[in-house]
């Protein structure tokens, strides 16, 4: 009887146990992105650092060789860990980094809640591309932003619609269901994916609109790009959408996409930096950088585009680390952005760099030391 | 608490202490008093200390769950009863609904619950009853290294293995060779990342737990009740329907609910597998969501307080749920064994 008893005591404790843990790991996450402590990529070497910032992931092998480039040339020391755009923007509000990183620019809401001015350096540009499985098409597709904003609400519903074989003579398209693959996670790419779609569809701008969770109208969720990848490449008639640089590195197929142009363009890092240089074009000359580069004007300009930006206070409280991130943020817009196609990222036409640095001038961050 | 129990063994242990009777004549009255006075001080630390351990547990219990409502109170008040009933999530508007993800979580949880457990109480028995004794510890050590599998690891598996077998093989066999596309619950197209291959996964991941469980209160009962059985003339069978199973079924009981909250709670191999897709499907091919999951999916890049308290109020709903499921089974637990108690009387 005792040992009956036991057992039903034990079971009932750990049938809680582990919810409770998933809870408090998940409450205990929140607690690190205020506090700043115990972060994913050890927080121990920040102890040793000169600077530390935190944010999105996308960048973040860039970002990393630039710190290990930097210190080596420098002695300066970056510690940033790769805690997702929100996260970087959390810390950065409570004032736990001195710098943050995000792939989309935050929003009014978000800088009313900062203790002062912020600004947004675009570092690097990356791009979203169409991925698909479908049988028997080898070469790449061509589409539309109508015809991708129809896919992913649900109102294409068969690879041989005629919207999508209007676009694609000569090539046999099957009678496979559409089915629709995104990220279940939330996440910049979805960002961009959604701003170009809400730009180029007033359907879609009315009903999911942009964010980096949606409220999709159909379809299934991915865990991060190798989740949305995984689940195209098995299904056969999927499509989704991944980052450039992820569906390069893996070799996926991915559409070509017609631009405001009327260019079909292939997603390359080209065609990424060619829409960086057509949206400086229409850049306001007092611009903060909180734009939009999705359906960028320009020849060869790839429609799904977007910089990413680190986040700096523009009053920094420590003045002497003020300056060595401004050092530091120069040194990557000259010498830093030539290694930036290597590791498929695109890097920033000249345009944009001098209207940074012209901007980085006036505003005099760190000047104070 | 901690100062009522401490004061009722002081009460107690005086009164007892110097009935002992050769103890008192070989010591002396002073020495003993001192002796005594020391051990009323020992226990005294000695129980406060175990009372402040065993209180910690549900002390941190209830300080996550104050911490995860106090979280998700905004969302709560703002949508009130319909954060259980509606079906909207809509982070780019700020509505939120979080019934598909806790429809998800019980069905998929019903559904490996469904299938572990006779598979693992088969198992129990097979190890208990039947296998040779060679074969017992190296087929229990396997079980039980079930158990020790990374989460993600399932996923993995899920997902390359799991998954393409259901999309080409187990789905259309059941829809369309068996016919079960008729009902509700197998019709409509095979993707592949379903509600039936969450639950299949979880079946996997909670049977170690049920089987050495049931194992274990298996091998509890007494030789006696067999012997018994088997000297009325039962064949194996009857022996194990009449005799043991019913003894130790309490305690089965209590391993498909420690299974159960293992199933409850699973996050990782569950998004990997679920699709993901808030939605309220009755076909069990359609994709869908969990609780766990859509935590884990939106906590990291939740955009504005809203959707963060929404999340909150999501784990805080499932917090809620498993504190009821095991508050059924301890319920269930008492019936049976009462019932149990009565019989053998």
């Amino acid at each position: 009887m005792h040992r009956r008893h036991r057992l039903v005591v034990a079971s009932a404790i750990g049938s809680a146990l582990p919810i409770a843990l998933v809870l408090a790991a998940c409450s205990g996450g929140g607690g690190d992105q205020k506090s700043g402590a115990g972060a994913p990529n050890g927080g121990s070497s920040t102890a040793g650092a000169d600077l530390t910032g935190a944010g999105a992931t996308f960048p973040y092998p860039i970002y990393s060789k630039w710190f290990s480039d930097y210190a080596a040339k420098t002695g300066v020391k970056i510690n940033y860990q790769s805690i997702g755009s929100g996260g970087g923007i959390r810390q950065l509000t409570e004032g736990t980094v001195d710098f943050g990183a995000s792939d989309a620019p935050m929003s009014d809401a978000e800088l009313a809640k900062t203790k002062g001015p912020v600004l947004h350096v675009p570092t690097v540009m990356g791009a979203v591309v169409v991925t698909y499985n479908v049988p028997g098409v080898t070469q790449p597709l061509r589409l539309t932003g109508d015809v991708i904003a129809n896919a992913f609400l649900g109102k294409i519903t068969k690879w041989n619609d005629p919207r999508i074989a209007a676009l694609n003579p000569g090539v046999t398209l099957p009678l496979t269901d559409v089915l629709v693959v995104h990220r279940s996670d939330g996440s910049g790419t979805t960002y961009i994916f959604s701003d170009y779609l809400t730009a180029v569809s007033p359907a879609w701008a009315k009903a999911p609109g942009r964010g980096k969770e949606l409220q999709w109208p159909g379809g299934m969720g991915g865990k991060g790009n190798e989740g949305v990848a995984g689940q195209v490449k098995q299904t056969p008639g999927a499509i989704g959408y991944v980052e450039l640089a992820y569906a390069k590195q893996n070799h996926l197929a991915y559409a070509t996409v017609k631009n405001a142009n009327g260019e079909f363009v292939v997603p390359t890092i080209e065609s990424v930096t060619a829409a960086g240089a057509g949206a400086a074009a229409t850049l306001p000359p007092n611009t903060d950088f909180r734009v939009s580069i999705v359906n960028a004007p320009g020849a060869g300009a790839y429609p799904i585009s977007s910089f990413t930006y680190l986040l700096l206070n523009k009053t920094p409280t420590d003045a002497a680390k003020g300056k060595k991130l401004l050092d530091f943020v120069k040194w990557a817009l000259s010498d830093g952005e030539q290694s930036a196609a290597a590791l498929d990222y695109a890097p920033l036409p000249p345009a944009i760099v001098s209207r940074i640095n012209a901007r980085l001038d006036s505003l005099s961050v760190g000047a104070t030391s | 608490m901690t100062g009522a129990a401490v004061s009722s063994e002081q009460a107690g242990s005086p009164r007892e202490r110097p009935t002992t009777p050769s103890g008192a004549d070989a010591l002396g009255p002073k020495r003993l008093g001192a002796r005594i006075q020391g051990a009323v001080i020992g226990d005294r630390i000695y129980s406060a200390a175990i009372t402040l351990f065993a209180l910690c547990v549900p002390a941190l219990l209830i300080l996550v769950a104050v911490e995860i409502f106090l979280g998700g109170w905004p969302a709560l008040r703002r949508f009130g009863f319909s954060f259980l009933t509606s079906s909207a999530w809509d982070p780019v508007n700020g509505v939120f609904g979080a019934a598909p993800a806790i429809y998800g979580t019980l069905v998929s949880s019903a559904i490996a619950l469904a299938i572990a457990t006779p598979l693992a109480i088969g198992v129990a028995l097979f190890l208990s009853e039947f296998a040779p004794q060679w074969l017992r510890q190296p087929v229990a050590f396997l079980v039980d290294l079930l158990a020790a599998v990374p989460s993600v690891v399932y996923g993995l598996w899920g997902v390359f293995v799991l998954l393409p077998v259901l999309r080409i093989t187990v789905m259309p066999f059941l829809r369309d060779t068996l016919h079960l596309g008729v009902l509700p619950f197998f019709s409509g197209p095979a993707y592949g990342p379903s509600m039936l291959a969450a639950g299949l996964i979880l079946s996997i991941m909670v049977l170690p737990y049920i089987s050495s469980v049931s194992r274990e209160v298996l091998l509890a009962v007494p030789r006696s009740q067999r012997e018994a059985a088997l000297a009325l003339g039962a064949t194996k069978w009857e022996t194990i329907w009449g005799a043991v199973l019913p003894y130790a079924k309490s305690g089965i009981i209590g391993g498909v609910i420690l299974g159960l909250g293992r199933a409850l709670g699973e996050t990782m191999a569950v998004t990997m597998l679920i699709g993901n897709r808030p939605q309220i499907s009755a076909s069990l091919f359609a994709p869908g969501y969990t609780m766990a999951s859509l935590i884990a999916n939106e906590f990291a890049e939740a955009s504005g307080d809203l959707h963060l308290s929404a999340l909150m109020a999501v784990g805080f709903v499932l917090f809620v749920i498993t504190l009821i499921v095991n508050a059924i089974a301890r319920w269930l637990v008492w019936q049976v064994s009462r019932a149990g108690g009565e019989k053998t009387a």
